[in-house]
Order: structure tokens, then sequence, then C-alpha cells
């Protein structure tokens, strides 16, 4: 049952919506789309003077998982710079099998996208424009 | 009604799986219909009782081959209403539009134009914008209605002399709309310009007299209407097959090749190059002929019941909204709703849960999407084989959806 994917923990990390929104004056920003099924990211990031996340803000136009992972990536961006986004892009992937290992919080939820792969692109994408925007 | 659904559920092997304690029910079909046993059976009495290529050998599976193959072309010109020598079997409906843009649009010159509609298919957009690019023809774009409709009005202001083709969706693929056909020809014809329409949505609802619309050009899928995936038709006008140069070049469309000089067969050959599917196209004769043995006035009326059955209990589900025509005129069985505050994938993704295959997103037709300013909608596409069961079980599922996801 996909009751098993649409578990509590990601409707409630979509509904929490932490960082959701635009920033006033960002220093970078990002959109990423995905063509297959018109989901749309757009993360809005302020960095300080180390190149590392100050203040993010993420708008989503996409489904729950992509909220959900959006709303996780905010969570933990602040203070990481590439190499610590990465770290959680790897997270990520691990809590949806594309990678060996444990995944931390609060990526670890996600694991029930694990058997689903049409939907891992809902929970990277977010993850991919934060990328972009730090490229 | 005296449509017997049970029986021609029976035709169909894959609608009595049960998939993870599930029964299926196959409510996508606008995306890809399900196959009979028929189908199945000519498909399988080809591969393996007359599997060899066609037109070129003399041997007797060569010749069986050939045979089946052209009873198939025969098959799918009876379900048109056409001679067969106008139908050229393609790769699928795509590939028959591209055919058209790449071959009829060779013919058109800088400042052609093309009219086309806001709710087309990116299969009946993106060949003409790649046209443009090569050969610098304009393209129009006649709006939709707030119905999901083809704005006719707008479109005879946007029709001009240098409007070659109008290029139409038969029946929207998103709102389950039927173009005014008559309407269209008659303002297309006015300024001499070509019609052709798209009937992936439309051929698997029953056989057509292509004669009687005045049309210029057909395309529709076989994996839509019953038949093999790999394979589709395009029909047109025969003065129009024989103006057209070749679209791929290789064998079987020659007359005579020297490297000096190649000429061309004649069509529908012209425009066959190299090795068709021959088994898929023989599937489809025998999905046409199929379609043929069913009677559809009582199948249309089935399908819209359905429709009615499904817009009736989707209205009664809080923050459910239909796009496209609320009426049952001039409409076919496909559905289009979005459910406030619960994206469509994730409609569609709890909808599994319940057995329910439907299909979720832009259905490849972003503009249309955009004109709305829709993130997407969930589509249910019906067939003559759905029942009251597969709605029941759909609205079941959003009700739920509905329920735990906002």
């Amino acid at each position: 049952m996909n009751d098993q994917l649409y578990q509590d923990r990601i409707v409630a990390l979509a509904k929490a919506k932490t960082g959701a929104g635009k920033l006033s004056a960002p220093t970078r920003s990002a959109r990423r789309d995905n063509p297959l099924c018109g989901d749309r990211v757009t993360i809005d990031v302020r960095l300080d003077g180390d190149g590392r996340i100050a203040e993010i803000a993420q708008q989503v136009r996409g489904c729950l998982l992509c909220q959900a992972s959006a709303s996780a990536l905010a969570s933990v961006a602040v203070g990481r710079d590439r190499a610590g986004v990465e770290a959680v892009r790897h997270d990520a992937e691990k809590a949806i099998g594309r990678a060996d290992g444990q995944p931390e919080e609060p990526f670890a939820a996600f694991a029930p996208v694990k058997a689903h792969k049409a939907r891992h692109e809902c929970v990277l994408l977010p993850i991919e424009a934060l990328q972009d925007a730090l490229s | 009604m005296s449509f017997d659904v049970a029986a021609v559920r029976r035709q169909f092997p894959i609608l009595s799986q049960i998939i993870g304690g599930k029964p299926v029910h196959y409510l996508d079909n606008g995306a890809s219909a399900q196959t009979p046993d028929v189908v199945l059976d000519a498909v399988r009495v080809y591969e393996t009782t007359e599997r060899a290529n066609v037109l070129r050998g003399v041997h007797r599976l060569a010749e069986r081959a050939t045979e089946a193959y052209e009873n198939a072309r025969v098959e799918v010109a009876t379900f048109l209403g056409v001679d067969p020598l106008e139908v050229v079997f393609t790769g699928g409906c795509t590939a028959a539009i591209n055919l058209v843009a790449y071959s009829y649009g060779s013919l058109l010159k800088p400042g052609d134009r093309i009219l086309l509609s806001e709710l087309e298919h990116h299969s009946n957009i993106v060949p003409w914008q790649l046209l443009r690019s090569r050969s610098g023809i304009e393209l129009d774009m006649v709006p939709v209605t707030v119905e999901g409709r083809i704005d006719l009005e707008a479109m005879a202001k946007l029709l001009t002399p240098r409007t070659r083709l109008v290029s139409l969706a038969h029946i929207s693929n998103v709102t389950g709309a039927l173009v005014d056909v008559r309407h269209v020809v008659e303002l297309a014809k006015a300024v001499g310009a070509k019609v052709m329409l798209d009937g992936a949505q439309r051929a698997p609802h029953g056989p057509l007299d292509l004669p009687a619309l005045g049309i210029d050009f057909y395309a529709f899928a076989g994996h839509k209407a019953y038949g093999p995936n790999g394979v589709g038709v395009l029909w047109a006008r025969p003065e129009l097959l024989e103006a057209m140069p070749p679209f791929h070049g290789g064998g079987s469309m020659i007359g005579r090749v020297t490297f000096a000089e190649t000429t061309f067969a004649p069509p529908p050959r012209r425009f066959e190059a190299g090795t068709p599917p021959i088994g898929p196209a023989i599937g489809l004769g025998a999905a046409c002929k199929w379609m043929r043995g069913l009677d559809w006035a009582d199948a249309h009326a089935h399908e819209m019941a359905l429709v009615q059955r499904l817009m009736d209990g989707l209205q009664r589900i809080d923050g459910t909204q239909i796009f496209g025509p609320a009426s049952l005129q001039n409409r076919y069985p496909v559905v289009s709703f979005l459910l406030d505050g619960v994206h469509p994938h994730d409609v569609a993704q709890t909808l599994d849960s319940f057995g329910v295959s439907v299909r979720a997103g832009h259905h490849c037709a972003q503009p249309l999407m955009d004109r709305f300013d829709l993130d997407g909608t969930t589509r249910v596409s019906m067939a003559p084989y759905n029942d009251n069961t597969d709605i029941d079980a759909l609205l079941t599922g959003v009700e739920h959806a509905a329920r735990t996801l906002r």
C-alpha cells in the first residue's frame, strides 16, 4: 500500500514547510524542473563570507514528496558549504536505496520511497536545485 | 442499454489479474489501452507461422507475411473508411505527425503558416517547431475556452491566406473535448488550408469515416487503440501522399537506386522505408477488426455513463474540481480533475494503492497547463471494458487521498 509511502513523518515534513518562500536579497538562486512530471523547485540562499549557507528559502511547485524533501533540506542547510550539501544528498540517496548505508535524519524519513523508483527524483530535485545554486 | 461489459472484459486477459491483492482498475487508457486476446492471437500466429520479412522474399513464409501485413492495411483502411493505398504504417502517432511535418512540411515556403491549438499534445507542437527552425514557416496558436475547448471564434481570426495547415487534436488528451471538425474544416477551407487531426484519443472509440470529415491528414497510435506498441497510422488524401517526398530513405521505398539517382515507390511504400513493424501492424489490423465488431452506440453510451458516475462521485468529495467540459455532449471519456491541496502525483500514487491506474501530471500538454496555471491534473481515461467497480474504486481512493494528504 502507498499508505506506507505517505507515512506520517513525510506528510509532517511537507506540512512543516520549513524555509518556504523567497529571500529578499539572495546571494545565489537556482531553479530545477523535472521534465517528466513538471515539478519545479526554486532555491534562494544567502552565503556568509566562507561560502556557507547563512539563510535558505525554497519554493516548490510539485508533489508532497518534493515538498517534504525541500522542507527537510531547508531544516539542515544552514551552516553547510558545498561539501556539506553533498553529504545531505548522500543521505537522501541512502534513504531511497541509491547508496549504501544508514541515512541520517531528517532524510531517513524517505526510506519508504525506496520501492517507488518513479518517485526518487521527487526527493532529489530540491537538493539538485541547491547544488545548482552553490555551483 | 444492452452493452455487455463483462463479455468485453473477458476478452482482455490483463484485467483479470490480481496485483498485490487488488484487482486491476485500469483507467489510464489515454496513455496506452489494453489488448484483447484476438490481437495477441493475431501477433502470435504471425510470429509462429508466418514470420518473415515482407515484400522482398519469394519463399512461402515471406508470401504469408506480406499477405498478413497487407491484410492488416485493409483492416485499418476499412476502420477509417478509406482506401488501403492511402494508409501508411508508421512507428506510432508521433512518427506519423513527424512524417507529415517533415515531408508535407518540405513543400512549404518561408512565411507559410501552420495553425495549432493551445491544448495540443507535445507531439503535435514540437514537430512543427522543428519545421519552423528548418524552413522559416510561422506557427499560430488557437487559444482554448475556460471549458478546455478550442476557441473557434478565435480560430477564425487567426486564419490567414498564408495558413497552409491546421493541425488539431481530434479529442483533447487532457479534457476529453471533441473538436467541432465540420466547423474547423469549413474555416480552414475558406482560406485554402489543409486540415490534419491527431486522432490518438479518438481512434480507440470506434470506426471513423475520414472522407466524410473533409480533412486531409489523420494520425493515430496502435497501442492506444488496443493494438501492439511500435505501430501507428498516417492517412492522407492520395493526391497529398503522391505530392509528398519521402521522409526516411532505405529499402522498400524505392523504385530504382543508382548512385546517380534514386526513384521512389508510390505511396504508401514510399513512406515505409526499411522493414516495417510487421507483427505490430498485423496486431493493429486485428484491433481495428475487433473495434468494428463492437456496437459503438452502446459502447459509447456505456463509456459516457461511466463519465457521469465519475463526475457525480467527484463532486461529492470536498475540494475536487473537474477540468474540462461539464457537459457530456461532444466529449469522450477522458476526465481530468484537481483535488484541492493534494498534488496530482500524490493522488495518482494513492490511487495505485487501491489498484487504480491513472495518469497524473502535465499529460504532455504543458502549454495547456500554463494557460490555466496548473501543475498538472489527475486524468481518468476510459475504454469500453471499464465498469462501475473501476470508477467506485477510484472514488474511494480519491476520498482517502483527501482525508490523509491535506
